[in-house]
């Protein structure tokens, strides 16, 4: 019963970040509004994240830290390399964010308009 | 095997929240959803074993991410609007 | 017909993918010995460091971390450079004004309690979950606190700059150091010591305390740069 749950939980966690990744594409293909397209690339960002942190899973492991009483434990942790990705990415998703909505606030005051249709169409 | 269904009903939550951030039209409840998502994130990332990813996502992606989000919303527009295309007279200035 | 053609496109992407990871399995070993052998063997027995993630961050790919830190910088410093408000500008609504009596004295509260924890989590990266990335978001967090909740609450810019030039500085100067001393760039070379103390792990520990200082200023300029905008 646990082994069956637990395959369904495989299909579960990777289904639910590759369907994050597909949402948030969705949304930077179709929609117009610029902060709409943003907030798409902020959701790729975080279906990514969660697709690398699946992989390095271990059936029954522990957190990589070697806490007083446990310094034997080096067979049963996770795979510590993609959390050490993942921090670098995540910080610098954040900063690429950060410069994408200050280029926003610019655009609209120039503009008055938040439209990329309306954008491509204005001459200066 | 509580542990295997509560990692299920917290990925539907946030499956949900992502389809509500990106259909939704009013931008402000669009940035909570966004936020919604990472705080999913993080309890998700300490049950893979993971707890400095889950720092970090706790404190970039939920609290400074929302707060640059509401401050580019209050500069600018709060509703996106919808677009007509046969009204290509509409001016943008109002 | 757009739409439909987007969602055929983001079909045929989904299916392809599911079928490549689908085969990969959850929770199991794939390789005999790979390189979290070697980091999780080294960690205890070369650095005496307890959290593994901090060793790999710092130590084994330290360069990456360097890098990293200057792409914060990059981003702040293009942040100043975009945003400036003319003097005359009409139609713009204020984003500063003051809250209620509730959010200004619970904030007050709050402030010093934020603060310590930040500093806790960076000087106690190697230790325990947390690091210098963490500890940096938290400060950053109770200035953000302190900044929405009064008007006229201000960081000096000055101050922040000092701080993060001069981290920065000391970073790339231990890096040398260790250049000088063992042979290569960001080599260890202060004695590691006994596992699960305060001062072991040579020189990670301090190199966490400088990120910790840099990441903190970095963030808390950006959030002022983006409140208040210069002239």
């Amino acid at each position: 019963m646990d082994d069956k749950l637990f395959e369904i939980l495989e299909y579960g966690v990777y289904g639910a970040s590759i369907l994050l990744i597909l949402i948030g594409l969705y949304a930077v293909l179709t929609k117009r509004s610029l902060i709409k397209i943003v907030i798409g690339m902020s959701i790729i960002d975080g279906g990514i994240h969660l697709l690398l942190i699946t992989i390095g899973y271990l059936k029954g492991g522990t957190a990589p830290i070697f806490s007083p009483g446990y310094e034997e434990a080096a067979a049963q942790m996770v795979d510590p390399v993609p959390q050490a990705l993942v921090l670098t990415a995540i910080v610098i998703g954040f900063g690429v964010t950060a410069v994408a909505l200050s280029l926003i606030i610019r655009l609209y005051r120039h503009h008055h308009t938040l439209e990329i249709d309306e954008i491509k169409r204005l001459k200066w | 095997m509580i542990y295997l269904i509560l990692i299920f009903f917290l990925l539907i939550l946030m499956l949900s929240a992502a389809v509500y951030a990106v259909v939704q039209k009013d931008l402000l409840y669009a940035v909570i959803a966004t936020g919604v998502i990472s705080l999913v994130l993080t309890a998700v990332f300490y049950m893979l074993q993971a707890p400095d990813v889950a720092l970090t996502e706790a404190a970039i992606g939920v609290a400074l991410t929302t707060i640059i989000f509401l401050i580019t919303i209050r500069n600018t527009k709060r509703h996106e609007d919808d677009y007509n295309k046969k009204d290509n007279l509409k001016s943008p200035l109002k | 017909m757009k739409k439909f053609l987007v969602i055929l496109i983001l079909a045929v992407l989904g299916f392809h993918l599911f079928e490549a990871f689908s085969g990969l399995g959850l929770g199991v070993t794939r390789f005999e010995k790979g390189v979290k052998d070697y980091y999780l063997e080294k960690t205890v027995s070369e650095l005496h460091v307890a959290n593994t993630v901090t060793s790999i961050v710092v130590n084994f790919r330290g360069f990456d971390t360097l890098g990293e830190v200057t792409v914060l910088f990059l981003a702040v410093s293009a942040m100043g450079g975009i945003l400036y408000k003319r003097r005359h500008q009409t139609g713009d609504r204020s984003v500063l004004f003051s809250s209620s009596s509730i959010v200004r004295s619970g904030s007050k509260l709050l402030f010093p309690a934020i603060i310590l924890l930040g500093v806790y989590v960076f000087i106690h990266g190697h230790l325990s979950p947390g690091g210098g990335f963490q500890g940096g978001a938290i400060i950053a967090t109770g200035f953000l606190l302190m900044l929405i909740a009064y008007e006229n609450f201000s960081v000096s810019h000055n101050t922040l700059s000092y701080i993060e030039s001069f981290a920065g500085i000391f970073f790339v100067g231990i890096g040398l150091l260790g250049f000088m001393n063992g042979g290569t760039f960001l080599q260890n070379f202060l004695p590691a010591g006994v596992l699960n103390n305060l001062f072991s792990g040579g020189v990670i520990g301090i190199i966490y305390v400088m990120v910790g200082f840099k990441v903190a200023a970095e963030l808390t300029g950006l959030i002022y740069t983006i409140l208040h905008e210069k002239d």
